[in-house]
């Protein structure tokens, strides 16, 4: 592993120096774009790029049958695939490790801060909405989770609500608008050597020791998700959670202009 | 199955969508969409919207199935599980994408340079992300121009297209709905240069006239498809030039 390892000094030389390959701050994301509504035929739909990550979340709703232990409450299904032509390291086959973790720590974020109302998604007995999430994963170069934590609220928040009627689901014709419960965003750190820098690209993360998600709305964290073998301290992990509540302003405030709010 | 049910997919000699029999569904292709892929292309094909990604060449794993006086394709085609604007799909692959994933293979050995590559793999992957009738034609067609962009040596540019019939009309580039109750569905994927036929699945009611009349209608419409993915290849360096002439 040669090429690996010029390519962890080379990550490493430039962070001792105070800069990153793209000669951003420790602090700053990479461009983020969101296209919201990519693909009409999903209820909800978003892709995100965040610099050359990019990230398709189609969103379905559907008619299903609730969980025994919430039976007034929806449902909400998050899957990820990460797609062979999204990276040379990526495989056809059942989803690995990465992408069960991925989709689960997306899920997590979505479910606690109620960004769907699970509890408004009750039909009649035995029949809730169900709400699916894909997280299609089309080029890699780092931070799957903030991206796709975006995709998907940014999906979410554009969706149209079908309609149950006579035992069918109607998706076209006059819809409303699916409505949500809450914002939020994540905020991914690596920790590289000892620089801590925000939205690790795919070198960065390859370099890394480890790795922290943390998802929050205004007011709290949703979510946290510690990543990679390294270890952050306690201060550290605190500040991080400072810093996240003042950025995550500004990717709210992205994602609220993406969808028009 | 019969033509009386399906006369009303043409009223007045115009298709449900207001297209001619012979006319195509409007078509975009963008190269080079991907970062990392060594090729890619992203198609708009009407309502479809796919993508396709190349990699390779690169050695071919794992050993067994490698070969010694050649490269091999691996392809899979899959549909995105919120794809259709009804249920929520399953994703994982399933008869018909297994199949698809095939004659899709198929196609590109007869055009790319294998023998310039033993014992390598060259993988071609297409993600449909929106789906409406005519994806696997719509992907080969985003496909050789990934494969193009890739720098992959080929023989050929291939296209692909469906025909098909509606009562006593042949009708070009089905949608979904006119796939779903038409009298026969025959995609065909053509090498325009040696002008053969690379793919052709049918089912339905043809006669030898029909067939006929569809071939041509095929081909006419590959001379447009062809112009539309040279122009998809060439585009990115059309930039570059505008560039650097400014």
């Amino acid at each position: 592993m040669q090429i690996r390892t010029v390519t962890d000094d080379f990550i490493k030389d430039l962070l001792m120096k105070g800069t990153r390959e793209d000669g951003r701050g420790m602090g700053a994301y990479r461009p983020i774009n969101i296209a919201t509504g990519t693909i009409p035929n999903a209820e909800g739909s978003a892709t995100v790029d965040m610099g050359h990550t990019k990230v398709l979340c189609g969103v379905k709703i559907g008619v299903g049958e609730p969980m025994p232990d919430k039976p007034k409450d929806g449902n909400i299904i998050t899957s990820a695939e990460l797609l062979p032509l999204a990276s040379p390291h990526y495989d056809i086959g059942p989803p690995t490790p990465e992408a069960i973790e991925f989709a689960r720590v997306v899920d997590r974020g979505i479910r606690a801060a109620k960004v769907i109302p699970t509890e408004k998604m009750f039909i009649e007995e035995e029949k809730v909405w169900e709400v699916y999430i894909d997280l299609y994963v089309l080029n890699y170069d780092g931070n799957l989770f903030d991206a796709g934590t975006m995709s998907a609220v940014a999906a979410i928040m554009s969706a149209r609500m079908p309609k149950y009627e006579g035992e069918k689901v109607i998706r076209e014709g006059s819809l409303g608008k699916f409505e949500t419960g809450n914002v939020i965003s994540s905020c991914t750190y690596a920790k590289i050597g000892n620089s801590i820098v925000l939205d690790p690209d795919g070198n960065e993360e390859a370099s890394m020791d480890a790795r922290i998600t943390i998802a929050n709305d205004e007011n709290y964290v949703r979510a946290m998700q510690k990543g990679a073998g390294g270890s952050f301290t306690f201060k550290e992990t605190e500040e991080l959670i400072e810093k996240t509540f003042e950025k995550s302003k500004e990717l709210r405030g992205i994602l609220k202009k993406a969808v028009g709010e | 199955m019969s033509g009386g049910e399906n006369q009303e997919l043409i009223i007045n000699g115009k298709r449900l969508d207001g297209r001619m029999p012979d006319e195509l569904r409007p078509i975009k292709i963008e190269a080079n969409v991907l970062h990392n892929a060594d090729g890619s292309a992203y198609i708009e094909w009407g309502n479809n919207k796919i993508i396709a990604g190349v990699y390779g060449p690169k050695e071919a794993l794992p050993k067994h199935i490698s070969d010694p006086e050649r490269a091999i394709i691996k392809c899979r085609y899959q549909m995105a599980p919120f794809s259709s604007l009804e249920e929520h799909g399953r994703s994982g692959p399933n008869r018909r994408s297994i199949e698809i994933s095939k004659v899709t293979k198929e196609v590109f050995e007869n055009v790319v340079m294998l023998d310039h590559f033993p014992g390598s793999e060259i993988d071609i992957f297409v993600e449909v992300l929106q789906g409406d009738g005519g994806t696997r034609t719509a992907g080969i067609t985003a496909a050789a121009v990934a494969l193009a962009t890739s720098g992959i040596p080929m023989r050929d540019l291939p296209f692909a297209v469906s025909a098909g019939k509606v009562g006593d009309t042949i009708i070009l580039d089905l949608n979904k709905i006119e796939d779903n109750s038409s009298d026969a569905d025959m995609p065909v994927a053509v090498s325009p240069r040696t002008n053969t036929v690379l793919l052709l699945q049918m089912d339905g009611e043809l006669t030898r006239q029909d067939i006929n009349t569809a071939f041509s209608m095929v081909q006419k419409a590959g001379t447009y498809i062809s112009k539309l993915q040279r122009e998809a290849i060439k585009a990115p360096y059309e930039k570059i030039k505008d560039k650097y002439n400014k």
